[in-house]
């Protein structure tokens, strides 16, 4: 029986073998070599040698396309990347105190938990781009309800307005896209952090009212250090999640991710993940291979040194 | 022997005496000062879950009165948080500015296709981790839990390579476009795992059993587990449309702006774009409902299976 199953293993799984084979495994190895392709004519698969210039372009001034105004290092040194970094290091620590809060509160509570519950849920049965969208309506200039209650109908956050023609201050369109992303995360974060909760032992709490001690010190000293694997799990998730951040600067800014006033930042939204889709629908491949691959160090490097740093904070 | 004389003494409670850190407070003032810290913390609490859920709710309801407005109205300076008067026509033109119909249906292809698919390869390879025992397992299902930390991009671009060789994101090919659509979607790693999960579950007992009465593997798995399983393939089924619902890169890429095979989320992004003048918000809004609507309803009828789903581990679309 033993032996016949051996094949059998193994018919079951073709399918899946297949499938990842041609569309996972294939590509992953693809992408790493057509970043150091030279000349690469993606459609017929002709290149005229290996090089480093694809990588060159990206991220140095350096490459054959120059570093000038305009050019690939441009975008991805002074918009791209500034844009990511700036985006995950205030979107992560707001949505996971926020939604750790939340968490708490929700787990504090008996009538009305579970109405609570799928309020905070609903956010995450949105389809990303359509939320955006009303995100966008709702920071609209000029009759924005945002505007209306700052009583100051001549703020721009999302596009120029059409009225006044005032440009889009940088700060402000950062505000309303990571307000927008904070409230889109945070469904997911509460139900992990919550199913981390009602996993904590009650003789925690029990021994801490008999020693009579305060509700923020009981949250501060036990649920915080009991609740820490899932605090990390989130931390490490929501970090790559940021660093790939897309969809909702398609949502929020449109197809082409913004356009700001250049005297206040980067002059779009577009982020990475944004530069390496574009390269892509432009057919400029090689860029994009090489673009993703960098990405895909950034989040290794973050992933481990968030992994050791945490390890002496961590209770399992 | 000296613990049990310890607990003989605990026990015998006759001459304590109960000390009160608060020193001078009776026992009555004691409990009615917890009393009220209590119920004040019960109301911060409260009222805390109500600012954030009003937050949260906010841009739904927003969406829906906005959907409902007139253009004049919503040029108002102060806005009105109740239409005044109810445009439903907001909805007909949203439905034939977006050719809903074409959208649906390709929406709806891709996503049920995709789906049986996923569902197909899925069953068969978890119950080939999960019963089956054969040479290089623990291996091939460490291999492709390890493929869950790649991120997505870098298989983007490379199949864009290989389905535009293949002729798949021509125009017209419309059998090239929905393939392209479709076959890479029809395997997930994630879902793999969860099942297998489930079905090691199921008690070994009830495979010999089968074993004995000379049922084959393949009558076990579709007679016995499939069914046994079905929460987490209705799981797994609500999850994947909901995510066919929401993509938009990949078929984005394929389409190369050809609209007849636009996916919802396409044709809603393509449709409205963001500098659309105000008169516009109506139909616009109109139209982010209609693509909303779908998911909320999926999640009213689907709750327990969604949010299960959801919270074994991170997924999102």
């Amino acid at each position: 029986m033993e032996s016949k199953n051996n094949w059998k293993g193994w018919l079951y799984l073709a399918p899946v073998i297949i499938l990842l084979s041609v569309f996972t495994f294939f590509p992953i190895i693809n992408t790493f070599f057509v970043s150091f392709l030279k000349d690469y004519n993606y459609m017929t698969g002709k290149f005229s040698g290996f090089t480093l210039d694809n990588y060159a372009s990206v991220l140095t001034p350096w490459g054959s396309l120059g570093g000038g105004a305009g050019s690939m290092f441009e975008l991805v040194m002074k918009t791209a990347l500034p844009n990511t970094l700036v985006l995950t290091i205030i979107t992560v620590p707001c949505s996971i105190i926020l939604s750790l809060v939340i968490a708490i509160a929700l787990n504090s509570i008996k009538p009305l938990k579970k109405f609570f519950q799928t309020v905070f849920f609903m956010p995450y049965v949105t389809n990303a781009i359509a939320i955006g969208m009303v995100f966008s309506v709702i920071f609209s200039s000029d009759y924005g309800i945002i505007n209306s209650i700052l009583r100051s109908p001549n703020l721009t956050w999302i596009t120029p307005s059409p009225i006044t023609g005032a440009t889009v201050a940088y700060p402000r369109a950062l505000f309303a896209i990571c307000f927008y992303i904070v409230w889109h995360s945070l469904p997911y974060k509460i139900l992990i952090f919550l199913g981390g909760l009602q996993n904590i032992d009650k003789q925690y709490y029990e021994a801490a009212q008999i020693d009579s001690t305060g509700k923020i010190k009981t949250a501060w000293k036990i649920t915080i250090p009991l609740l820490s694997p899932q605090i990390l799990y989130m931390m490490i998730t929501s970090f790559i999640g940021a660093f790939k951040e897309y969809n909702s600067v398609i949502g929020l800014f449109g197809a082409g991710g913004g356009s700001f006033d250049i005297n206040t930042g980067p002059t779009s939204m577009q982020t990475m993940v944004f530069f390496i889709y574009d390269q892509v629908a432009k057919n400029k491949v090689q860029y994009a291979s090489a673009a993703s691959i960098f990405l895909f160090i950034i989040i290794m490097i973050f992933t481990v040194v968030q992994n050791k740093v945490s390890k002496k904070r961590v209770h399992y | 022997m000296k613990s049990n004389e310890t607990f003989k003494y605990a026990a015998d409670t006759s001459d304590m005496v109960l000390v009160l850190r608060g020193g001078n407070q009776s026992v009555e003032t004691k409990q009615r000062i917890d009393k009220i810290v209590h119920i004040i913390s019960l109301v911060i609490i409260y009222a805390f879950l109500t600012v954030m859920g009003v937050l949260i709710v906010f841009p739904f309801y927003w969406m829906i009165i906005t959907s409902l407005k007139t253009g004049a109205e919503i040029k108002r300076l102060v806005p009105t948080f109740f239409p005044m008067t109810i445009r439903w026509a907001n909805y007909g033109e949203a439905l034939t500015r977006l050719d809903f119909v074409t959208l649906l249906r390709n929406t709806l292809l891709v996503g049920i296709l995709s789906t049986i698919g996923t569902l197909v390869t899925t069953i068969l390879a978890a119950f080939a981790f999960a019963r089956l025992n054969f040479k290089g397992k623990d291996l091939v299902f460490t291999i492709l839990l390890g493929t869950m930390m790649i991120p997505g991009e870098m298989m983007v671009i490379s199949n864009y390579i290989s389905v535009s060789r293949l002729g798949f994101t021509q125009m017209n090919n419309y059998v090239g476009n929905f393939a392209a659509m479709i076959l890479p979607f029809m395997v997930s790693v994630f879902y793999i795992y969860l099942l297998r999960q489930n079905f090691k579950q199921i008690p070994n007992e009830l495979y010999l059993a089968a074993k004995v009465d000379g049922k084959s593997d393949w009558s076990f798995l579709w007679q016995v587990m499939v069914p046994l399983a079905m929460p987490t393939l209705t799981t797994i089924f609500i999850l994947k449309l909901m995510g066919a619902w929401n993509s938009y890169v990949w078929p984005n890429l394929i389409a190369t702006g050809n609209k007849n095979v636009y996916l919802i989320t396409n044709g809603l992004r393509e449709t409205f774009s963001v500098a659309d003048n105000v008169d516009d918000y109506g139909a616009q809004m109109a139209a982010t409902v209609i693509v909303t609507v779908p998911l909320l309803l999926l999640f009213v009828f689907f709750r327990k299976y969604i949010m299960r789903g959801v919270g074994r581990a991170g997924i999102k679309g």
